[in-house]
């Protein structure tokens, strides 16, 4: 049986912040899509973001997609296909240094032009630090767990962590499996939970806007003119012909 | 055919004085906010010159607008959508703040709290991006009026697609001002960049806009924007745009800049035009062509067949009368005066601009030539090679021909009126030189010269058909509900019965009856009543005091009023 401190960690800690996460963004949305941004300062910096923020980027959805296959594809089903256990940790420990380290030099690059770039500094609001210095911890105890497991002391979270995290969306928690896990993936688990009960309230909400539709919609949006003109719904019988078309 | 409707403006360029108040009054009303103190949704260039932001027009640097590719397909010159999206984390072609120019105030205080010193303090300038002590170098209008030329004209984009021996004497040669505003354009490269489809073109008017709540800040059109009119708000991280002064243009005034035009140089009005056939016009393989492309799809609104279609389309009968009578439909189709400002960039812009006549008249004028006669002016425009060279790169992607015909119409304007105004016989031939009539003459000349605001504007409505809801109701009227009691007229029970009217509501209905009436209003009805609220109290009109039979006679005095110190015999009591 599992001691309350592993339940609360690794128990309500995952739960409350998944529930911030879901909730917030809601919130967010329907309050605040006008402060939905990416709150871009290329306008006044450009020559560092130039390197900084597709290294940062393309680095961290790397990780995304390396998360992804860790933590949601058991390590049975790899093994029916034919990987062996040393083949996937070679690549997995690979690309994930490839994209962990470049995802770090780009942050470096970023948080270097956020402090030393006037501009750019005066627009940095306390929010905005709070998240990178999470933002931050998350990325660096991740990077140090691939660089430990890519030096064979280590690595073994296919067995732990990532059955702990697929027992939180059975909504059947496995707190034992995290406890028994190693202490550089406890300590990155925990500053990502942070960072998801924060994200909402954060520009990280921008990651939700990736533009996706734009492969699909035509190249000219064509809308209506807002049928309402105040706050008031139009009184019946007084609808616009056609409806809402937009 | 699908038609829609196209608010659109024709700029004469030959009435602007570069007094800048367009701009003045354009940025008190949208952009004198944090955020967008180097955002000019309307500015006056000063051409040749860099233009704002600096080189917009160099499309090799800047990348905006679109292009035919290689099997003849249109598609923005930044490249595919795949192309775009993998560019987002950092946009290669957004021009910086420096390229616009870097906002600054003063350091007022300085003058109220320096101490007794020998010299005046002065207040210094301080950057609103960074808060510190700045020089000022650039601004959005640094070459205003040749400025610093030549040294920074030469970088002007469109001066550099001219031969080197004109550059070398353009400066001798002329300027002229070239307001401008967003092109609205028919096929906006702005709206077609954006990733979250937050730019759209308005069904009803054509009016691109940027949706606050939809745009993440990606500024991808920026870039696609090839006169660069999108900007960011570096404060809200959202783009934002010259709007057509929508909430005026929806209840029929002109856009801001327009209304405080001094010179009434900006004609506003609506055109139809054929939607199935822009992409196929943007498509024209040759770029001298385009701007007969444009023109083809712009269609003839006393076309019975186009009336029907645009009727079909949904466009009401009054929208349809405003695109007959419509002024700048006259100044591109009817007298081929007006021409696109760039139609190279495919986006079929819809400000159009009458090029300027008055450098021509100048320079003959200087060279001791009646400058008005339509013989000598005829030849100069065509040994003038330089402006009509420059205004042809500007408007025509370089076709000079266009150019020297609108010159030849608007100088032949000035030769056949001067005629008409010195009481000559009208002279025919110089309307037929340039394919008029003399009649046509006279008309072009009453809507450029004369420029009558009723004639300047025709601005149809936007149909709310809402029905009675108005801006008292969102004030909280106890009796908004539906089927409510109304408002408006009286109740079923007499007077005092029913809905009371909104003051709004009433005071607009008693001032427009006190304007239009021959009388002064009398108390025999409700609404003609004198309502003290507007009284402006000149007088005592009728209906401000209840009439007394005896003396009704006299209170039809010659002053229309009866009641002052020059009358006490009306407002003493009798017995």
């Amino acid at each position: 049986m599992s001691s309350t401190l592993e339940i609360l960690l690794w128990v309500v800690v995952p739960y409350v912040s998944l529930a911030i996460f879901v909730v917030g963004h809601y919130w967010r949305y329907k309050y605040d899509k006008f402060g939905w941004t990416t709150r871009s300062s290329q306008l006044y910096e450009r020559r560092l973001l130039r390197w900084g923020s597709p290294l940062f980027h393309f680095g961290i959805l790397f990780a995304l997609g390396g998360h992804v296959i860790g933590l949601g594809i058991p390590e049975s089903w790899t093994a029916a296909v034919g990987i062996t256990e040393t083949m996937y940790h070679v690549v997995a420990v690979g690309i994930g240094a490839i994209a962990g380290f470049c995802t770090l030099a780009g942050l470096a690059i970023l948080i270097y032009r956020r402090r030393t770039v006037g501009p750019v500094f005066s627009a940095t609001t306390k929010n905005d630090k709070f998240m990178y210095l999470v933002l931050t911890a998350t990325i660096l105890f991740g990077l140090s767990n691939t660089v430990l497991g890519a030096a064979g002391e280590g690595g073994h979270y296919r067995d732990s962590v990532s059955p702990w995290f697929r027992s939180i969306f059975y909504f059947q928690p496995q707190p034992e499996l995290m406890a028994a896990a190693e202490l550089g993936y406890q300590l990155h688990a925990l500053s990502a939970l942070l960072l998801f009960a924060i994200w909402p309230f954060t520009r990280l909400v921008h990651v939700f806007s990736a533009p996706l539709g734009y492969f699909t919609r035509p190249y000219i949006v064509y809308r209506s003119r807002d049928p309402q003109l105040g706050s008031r719904r139009a009184a019946r019988g007084w609808e616009r012909v056609g409806g809402d078309r937009r | 055919m699908r038609v829609m409707a196209q608010m659109g403006m024709v700029m004469n360029l030959d009435k602007c004085i570069g007094c800048h108040t367009c701009s003045v009054t354009c940025k008190q009303a949208w952009t004198n906010r944090s955020g967008v103190e180097y955002v000019w949704f309307n500015n006056v260039e000063t051409r040749p010159g860099q233009g704002y932001p600096r080189t917009y027009e160099d499309q090799e640097k800047w990348q905006g607008g679109w292009q035919v590719g290689r099997r003849g397909k249109l598609q923005l010159r930044t490249g595919s959508r795949l192309k775009r999206l993998l560019q987002i984390f950092s946009s290669p072609k957004l021009p910086s703040i420096q390229e616009y120019y870097e906002p600054w105030t003063y350091d007022y205080e300085t003058l109220t709290n320096a101490p007794l010193q020998e010299h005046t303090p002065v207040a210094r300038p301080r950057s609103l991006i960074t808060n510190e002590p700045m020089n000022i170098e650039w601004s959005a209008n640094w070459d205003d009026n040749l400025g610093g030329a030549p040294e920074l004209t030469q970088d002007d984009p469109v001066l550099k697609k001219i031969s080197a021996e004109i550059k070398e004497r353009f400066e001798q040669t002329y300027m002229f001002y070239l307001p401008r505003i967003c092109e609205h354009c028919i096929n906006p490269s702005c709206a077609a960049s954006c990733p979250s489809g937050a730019i759209y073109k308005r069904e009803e008017d054509g009016i691109v806009l940027v949706d606050q709540d939809r745009c993440r800040g990606w500024r991808q059109c920026v870039t696609g924007c090839p006169y660069k009119k999108v900007y960011f708000n570096h404060r809200t991280g959202k783009a934002e745009k010259c709007t057509f002064c929508f909430p005026r243009t929806e209840i029929g005034l002109p856009t801001v800049c327009s209304e405080t035009c001094v010179g009434r140089l900006r004609y506003i009005g609506i055109v139809l035009y054929d939607a199935d056939r822009v992409l196929e016009a943007a498509s024209t393989p040759n770029d001298q062509d385009l701007y007969m492309a444009q023109r083809s799809i712009i269609l003839d609104p006393h076309d019975p067949q186009v009336v029907h279609a645009a009727e079909q389309a949904g466009i009401s009968r009054d929208w349809i009368e405003s695109a007959q009578r419509s002024p700048i439909y006259a100044l591109i189709t009817k007298f081929e005066v007006a021409l696109p400002l760039h139609p190279e960039y495919r986006t079929m812009p819809m400000v159009w601009y009458i090029p300027p006549l008055s450098p021509v008249v100048d320079a003959l004028t200087d060279t001791g030539h009646d400058g008005e006669d339509a013989g000598n002016i005829f030849g100069a425009i065509e040994s003038l090679r330089i402006p009509v060279e420059y205004l042809a790169e500007l408007f025509t992607a370089g076709d000079t021909d266009l150019v020297t015909g609108v010159l030849k119409k608007l100088g032949a304007m000035r030769a056949y009126m001067r005629d008409l105004n010195l009481g000559r016989p009208p002279d025919e031939s110089i309307a037929t030189a340039v394919g008029m009539t003399g009649q046509d003459i006279e008309d072009m000349h009453r809507l450029l010269a004369i420029a009558k605001y009723d004639e300047r504007y025709v601005i149809p409505q936007i149909h709310a058909e809402q029905g009675p809801r108005q801006e008292e109701f969102d004030t909280g009227c106890s009796l908004d509900y539906e089927d409510g009691p109304g408002m408006g007229g009286w109740g079923p029970f007499g007077e005092s019965s029913g809905g009371s009217t909104p003051i709004a509501v009433e005071n607009f209905h008693m001032l427009a009856a006190r304007q239009t009436a021959d009388t002064m209003a009398a108390p025999g009805e409700k609404a003609q009543r004198v309502n003290l609220l507007n009284w402006d109290g000149k007088g005592a009109p009728e209906g401000l005091f209840p009439e007394r039979p005896e003396e009704s006679a006299a209170l039809q005095g010659a002053d229309g009023g009866g009641v002052g110190e020059g009358s006490p015999a009306v407002t003493d009591p009798k017995p």
